[in-house]
C-alpha cells in the first residue's frame, strides 16, 4: 500500500512561470463564478405573503470571484516561496528546538496564570465569563482526549454525555432538589452508564463506521430530548437551575448568604469567581487522573489498543474491557463537565448539545495534538478564544469554524503538539515524534 | 388498506430521493475508502441551485413546464457537480495519503462549510416555493372517504430516478469511466499502473456522485415545495444508513437500502409516530452496522492477521 | 506420536473460509520443552494454523489441545485474548505487529498488563500510588529490564519502538512475547528480512529461549537454515494438509517435501534425486 504519484499533483513545476501562476488563478475564478453564480449573485428571500422573491447581488459576486483569482495567486506565490518542504522551514531549527525545550515551562506557567485569573481580572466580568467558558471546554477535551487521544476510539457523539450529565444534573435538582454536589456524581456515573451502553455495540466497528454510528448516538439523545417533552421540556429545555452552595452557603445577597456570612458587600462577581474556580478544579482533577492513568496499566492499554489492536489481543489484554473502561471515562468527565454547564447557566435545552458541539470537542482535541494533555488546554484557548473573536458575526462562526477544520486537517493533522511523552522511562524520557505514533482506527 | 397503499406509494417516492444520495455515499466510499460527510450538503445545494433557477427561469417569463423541470434539471446537476469536484480537490485530494482521520475531519469541516455558507448566502429561513407540478391521478376511492391518490409529482420523481439509473448504470457499466472507477475500487495502485488516471477517476466519481443528489435535491424541492439550509444533515445520515443497509459499496444495494429507509421511515410516521422518525432512521443505522455491516447486497470482509 | 509430552495436539483441525478451504483435517503434535516448525510453500496454510491455534480465526472443525498446568485446555473454545491469558500462548506476527508510537520499555511493559492490572487492583489501588503497587511495577520494570538484556536493547529502551532497525524490531517483537511468560511461544516467520548473522543471532535466541526459560516453541518459517539449525521437530504442509513430519532431516529428504517446494510432481522428484546417485 504505497503512495502511486498519480498525474497533476499540486506542485507546481518551478520554471513555470507566472503564467501558470495566472492561468490557475483564472481557473479558480471561473469555478468560483460559477459555483457562486446563483448562491451568491442572486439573494433569494420568502416575502410576507409567504411567496418567495430575490434580488440580485452581482456586486457581491464579483467582490467574491475577485478575492478568489486573488488569494489563487497569493497561496501560489506563497507555496513557491515555502518550497518543496512546506511551512516546516519556516521556522529556523535553532527556534523548534528552543520552543521545545520552553515547553517545560509553558504548562506551569500557564497553571499559574489561570489561577490568578479571577484575581487579575476581578473587574472584568465579561474575561471571567470567557474563561469559565475556556475551563470547560478544557475539561470536555481532556476527557474526549481519553476516547479519541488514547484509545484512538473515533468518537463523534461526545456531546451525548455533556447532555446526560447537564439534563442528571438539571432533574435531579429541580424535583428532589438535591444540591449540585450531590448531585455531580450522580450525573458523572450516569453518563458513565450511558458510555457504556454506546460502549457494547459499537465494539466490533473501526474508523469511519465507529464514528458515523456514536455520531447516529449522539443524535438520539438529542432527539429524544427534544421530544420526550413531558420528562425534559422538550425544546423549552429546563429552568431555574440552583447554583451551587459553598458548604451549603449559598451566594445569594440576602442575609443567608455567603457575603454576609463574611461580613464584606455582596457582589455578583463572587459567585462568577466561585464557578470558575469549581470548573477549575474540576478539569485538573480531570487532568490528574488522565495523568494517571497513563502511567498505570489500563492507561497504557489504551494507548496501546490505538497503536495496534490485534498485537493486544495477543498480549492478553482484553480488548472489550479496555474499549468500555475507555468510553465510560471519558463520559464520566463528559458528564460532570455536562452538570457544571447546568449549573453556571441556570438553564438547559436541547439547543446547546447539537452535532456540531461533538464536531467543536472533536476538532479540540485533534488541534491540540491527540494525547497532549498541554496541547488540548491550548487548543481549547485558541478555539474559544478564537470563537469569541465572532461576537456580533456570529453567522461566519461556523464557516470559518468548517474551513479551520480543512485547513488544519491539510496542514498539521497531527495537531499542535508534535510529540507524545512515554509514560515509563529507563534512563531518560525522549519525547515520540507524532508521525510514529497511530491515530487509531476505533 | 387504503391508508397502507398510499403509505407505500409515498415511501418508495421518498426512498428514490434517498437512493440518489445514497449512491453518491457508497461510489466514494467504493473508491476512497471515505464517509463523505459533506455529501448530503451537496444535496443540500442541489437543492438551492434548483430552487434559484426556477425562480430565476420563471421570472424570465417562461411558463412551460417540461422545459422549465428540464433546464433546471441540467443546471443544477452541473453546477452541484462542480460543487463536489471542488469539494474534492480542495478538502479531500491533499489528504488521500494521510491517515484516516483527516479526510473525515476535513469532510465534516466541508459540511459546516457548505451548510453555513447556504445560511450565510441565502439566509436562515426555509424557502418555500409554490407548487410547480401540480395534479395527479386518483387511484381508489375507499369506502370510509379515504382516497389513494399519486400525484405527478410522485410520477416525475420516480421516472426521473428510473431514468437517471438506467443511465448511470450503463455508464458504470459499459463505458471507460465505468471499467476504471471499478479498477480504482479494486486496487488503485494497479490501476495507476495500468495507465488509469486514478485522480481524474475519482474527481469524476465524486462529480457523478453530486449530480445524482443534485436530482434528488430538486425532486426533494418539488416534493416538499422547500428547502432549508440544514436539509443536508438528516437526509445525509439516512441516506448513508441506506447505503450502508444495501451493502456500501454496491450501487443496487445503494438504491435498494434507499428505498427501504424510504419506506421504513414513512410507515413508522404513518403508523406510530412522526417525532421520532428521525430516531427510527439513525436506529437502523446503529443496528445495521452492527449486526450486518455488509448490508444486504454487499462483500464480506475477512478480517486479515 | 500419542501421548508422550505432548504441549500442543492438534487433531483433525479444519478451516473453511466460504467455499475455499485453507487447511483440511491436519493433525501434529508439538513437544513440550521442544522447537517444532511449520514449512510449506506459500499458501499452504500455515499462518492461518497459527491464527487459530492463537485464536484469531475460529476453525471449522477439530481440536487444539494444549496441556497447561492446569490440565488441558481446548483452544477452539477460547477466543481472542483468553488464549494469550489463560492459556499462556503467545505470538509474533508475520508482519511485525509493534506499538510503534510507544517506547521499546513500554511495549514491554504492555506486555505484562494482565499482572499489573491484578497488582493494581483494577486501577484503583494504583492511582493513589499504593506501595504494593509500586512495587509490583519495579517488578515489572526489571522482567522488561531482563528480557532487554537478553536482546540486546537495553541501550535502546527509551527509544521509540519504531524507530528500531528491522531486526531489532523482530528480537523486540519476541522479547515482548515472552514478557507475557508464556508455556508455548508461536512465531510467525522471525528471521523473514533478516540477513545471515541476524538469523543466526536469532536462532541463538530461540535456543536459550528453550533452554533458560523452557518454553516449547512453534514457528512457521522459509529460512531453511535456521529451521534445519534449532528445530527438534518439523511439520510439512501444502494446500492445507500436512504431507511429511518428523525429524528436521527426515523431512528435507522426504520427495514429497521436495515436490511440494519445487512445485514439481512427486514422481519427478524422486527421478531427480535417483538420478543424482
Amino acid at each position: 500500500m504505497g503512495r502511486v504519484s498519480t498525474s497533476a499533483t499540486d506542485h507546481s513545476p518551478p520554471h513555470a512561470g507566472f503564467a501558470f501562476i495566472l492561468k490557475k488563478a483564472l481557473l479558480s475564478a471561473f469555478v468560483a463564478l460559477v459555483l457562486f453564480s446563483l448562491m451568491i449573485g442572486i439573494r433569494t428571500e420568502a416575502g410576507p405573503t409567504g411567496q418567495l422573491t430575490y434580488w440580485t447581488r452581482f456586486d457581491e459576486l464579483a467582490i467574491t470571484v475577485a478575492i478568489v483569482f486573488v488569494g489563487s495567486i497569493v497561496i501560489e506565490l506563497v507555496r513557491r516561496w515555502l518550497g518543496p518542504s512546506g511551512a516546516s522551514e519556516l521556522v529556523p531549527a535553532r527556534v523548534q528546538n528552543g520552543l521545545a525545550a520552553s515547553g517545560r515551562y509553558v504548562a506551569p506557567a500557564l497553571l499559574i496564570f489561570t489561577l490568578l485569573v479571577p484575581v487579575i481580572f476581578y473587574r472584568q466580568r465579561y474575561i471571567l465569563d470567557l474563561g469559565v467558558l475556556v475551563l470547560t471546554y478544557v475539561m470536555l477535551g481532556w476527557g474526549l482526549n481519553v476516547v479519541v487521544g488514547l484509545a484512538g476510539l473515533l468518537d463523534l457523539g461526545y456531546v451525548a454525555f455533556y447532555a446526560v450529565g447537564a439534563y442528571s444534573y438539571a432533574l435531579f435538582a429541580t424535583t428532589f432538589g438535591l444540591s449540585f454536589w450531590i448531585c455531580l456524581p450522580i450525573a458523572g456515573i450516569l453518563a458513565s452508564l450511558w458510555g457504556v451502553m454506546l460502549g457494547f455495540p459499537v465494539l466490533r466497528l473501526r474508523g469511519d463506521y465507529l464514528a458515523i454510528v456514536t455520531l447516529a448516538f449522539g443524535e438520539i439523545i438529542r432527539l429524544v430530548i427534544v421530544n420526550w417533552q413531558s420528562l425534559t421540556g422538550g425544546p423549552n429545555g429546563i429552568s431555574s437551575i440552583p447554583r451551587p452552595t459553598l458548604f451549603g452557603i449559598p451566594l445569594t445577597p440576602g442575609p443567608n448568604g455567603f457575603a454576609a456570612k463574611l461580613g464584606i458587600a455582596f457582589d455578583p462577581t463572587h459567585r462568577l469567581v466561585f464557578l470558575f474556580y469549581i470548573i477549575l478544579a474540576m478539569a485538573l482533577i480531570t487532568n490528574w487522573v488522565t495523568i494517571r492513568l497513563r502511567g498505570l496499566p489500563i492507561g497504557r492499554a489504551w494507548e496501546a489498543l490505538r497503536e495496534d489492536e490485534v498485537a493486544c489481543r495477543a498480549l492478553g489484554i482484553n480488548t472489550t474491557t479496555t474499549k468500555l473502561t475507555a468510553f465510560a471515562t471519558g463520559a464520566l468527565f463528559g458528564g460532570f463537565a455536562g452538570a457544571f454547564f447546568a449549573t453556571r447557566q441556570g438553564f438547559i435545552s436541547p439547543e446547546s448539545f447539537t452535532f456540531q458541539e461533538s464536531a467543536l470537542v472533536l476538532a479540540i482535541v485533534v488541534l491540540g495534538g491527540m494525547g497532549s494533555q498541554l496541547g488540548v488546554a491550548l487548543a481549547a484557548l485558541a478555539m474559544i478564544g478564537g470563537f469569541e473573536l465572532f461576537r456580533g458575526l456570529e453567522q461566519y462562526r461556523m464557516l470559518v469554524f468548517g474551513m479551520a477544520m480543512v485547513l488544519l486537517m491539510i496542514w498539521r493533522p497531527r495537531g499542535l503538539i508534535g510529540h507524545r511523552a512515554p509514560t515509563v522511562y529507563l534512563k531518560q524520557a525522549h519525547a515520540i515524534s507524532s508521525d510514529l505514533v497511530k491515530e487509531g482506527h476505533g | 388498506m387504503d391508508y397502507f397503499a398510499q403509505q407505500l406509494i409515498n415511501g418508495l417516492v421518498l426512498g428514490s430521493i434517498y437512493g440518489l444520495i445514497a449512491i453518491g455515499y457508497t461510489m466514494v466510499y467504493g473508491i476512497v475508502g471515505m464517509i463523505n460527510f459533506a455529501h448530503g450538503d451537496i444535496f443540500m445545494i442541489g437543492g438551492f441551485i434548483a430552487l434559484i433557477s426556477f425562480l430565476i427561469l420563471v421570472s424570465f417569463g417562461l411558463t412551460a413546464v417540461p422545459v422549465i423541470l428540464l433546464i433546471v434539471l441540467l443546471v443544477s446537476m452541473a453546477i452541484t457537480a462542480l460543487y463536489g469536484w471542488t469539494v474534492e480537490r480542495i478538502a479531500y485530494r491533499p489528504l488521500r495519503h494521510s491517515f484516516r482521520l483527516a479526510p473525515m475531519l476535513s469532510a465534516i469541516g466541508m459540511s459546516f462549510v457548505l451548510s453555513n455558507f447556504s445560511q450565510v448566502a441565502q439566509g436562515a429561513r426555509v424557502k418555500p416555493v409554490p407548487p410547480i407540478i401540480t395534479g395527479g391521478y386518483t387511484l381508489h376511492h375507499s369506502a370510509d372517504g379515504f382516497v389513494v391518490r399519486l400525484s405527478n409529482v410522485q410520477i416525475v420523481v420516480v421516472l426521473t430516478t428510473i431514468v437517471l439509473l438506467a443511465i448511470f448504470t450503463w455508464l458504470v457499466a459499459r463505458t471507460r469511466l465505468g471499467r476504471d472507477m471499478r479498477a480504482c475500487e479494486q486496487d488503485q495502485t494497479m490501476a495507476a499502473l495500468l495507465g488509469v488516471d486514478v485522480d481524474r477517476t475519482i474527481s469524476m466519481t465524486f462529480v457523478i456522485g453530486a449530480a445524482l443528489a443534485a436530482v434528488a435535491g430538486m425532486m426533494y424541492l418539488l416534493y416538499y415545495g422547500q428547502v432549508d439550509f440544514f436539509m443536508g444533515f438528516v437526509a445525509g445520515i439516512k441516506a448513508f444508513t441506506a447505503a450502508v443497509l444495501g451493502g456500501i459499496g454496491s450501487l443496487p444495494g445503494a438504491m435498494l437500502g434507499g428505498l427501504a429507509i424510504g419506506l421504513i421511515e414513512t410507515f413508522w410516521s404513518a403508523y406510530f409516530s412522526v417525532e421520532y422518525k428521525d430516531v427510527a432512521a439513525f436506529s437502523i443505522l446503529i443496528v445495521v452496522l452492527i449486526f450486518m455491516p455488509t448490508g444486504l447486497l454487499g462483500r464480506p470482509e475477512v478480517e486479515k492477521v | 506420536m500419542s501421548g508422550s509430552d505432548h504441549i500442543l495436539s492438534v487433531d483433525a483441525l479444519t478451516m473453511r473460509f466460504g467455499g475455499i478451504v485453507a487447511v483440511n483435517e491436519l493433525s501434529f503434535g508439538a513437544e513440550r520443552r521442544e522447537i517444532t516448525a511449520l514449512i510449506g510453500p506459500n499458501g499452504a496454510g500455515k499462518t492461518t494454523v497459527f491464527n487459530c491455534i492463537t485464536g484469531f480465526y475460529k476453525p471449522t472443525g477439530g481440536t487444539m489441545r494444549l496441556a497447561s498446568a492446569s490440565g488441558e485446555i481446548a483452544l477452539e473454545r477460547l477466543n481472542d485474548f483468553r488464549i494469550s491469558k489463560l492459556a499462556k500462548v503467545a505470538r509474533t506476527f508475520q508482519n511485525i505487529r509493534l506499538f510503534p508510537g510507544m517506547t521499546v520499555l513500554e511495549n514491554l511493559m504492555v506486555a505484562q498488563h494482565n499482572t499489573l492490572m491484578r497488582a493494581s487492583g483494577l486501577t484503583f489501588l494504583g492511582l493513589f500510588g499504593v506501595p504494593s503497587w509500586r512495587a509490583a511495577e519495579k517488578r515489572a520494570i526489571e522482567h522488561a529490564t531482563f528480557w532487554l538484556n537478553r536482546i540486546g536493547l537495553y541501550d535502546r529502551a527509551d527509544d521509540a519502538a519504531g524507530n528500531l532497525a528491522y531486526g531489532d524490531q523482530r528480537r523486540l517483537e519476541i522479547a515482548r512475547a515472552m514478557c507475557t511468560e508464556p508455556t508455548l511461544l508461536c512465531l510467525d516467520e522471525p528471521a523473514a528480512g533478516l540477513n545471515a548473522r541476524e538469523s543466526a543471532a536469532l536462532s541463538e535466541l530461540l535456543l536459550s529461549i528453550r533452554a533458560e526459560q523452557g518454553t516449547s516453541i512453534l514457528l512457521i518459517e522459509h529460512d531453511m537454515s535456521v529451521v534445519m539449525e534449532i528445530s527438534d521437530h518439523v511439520v510439512v504442509m501444502d494446500y492445507g494438509v500436512k504431507i511429511a513430519e518428523g525429524a528436521p532431516h527426515e523431512v528435507r529428504d522426504d520427495p514429497r517435501v521436495i515436490a511440494a517446494y519445487l512445485g514439481a510432481d512427486e514422481q519427478e522428484a524422486i527421478a531427480v534425486m535417483e538420478s543424482d546417485t
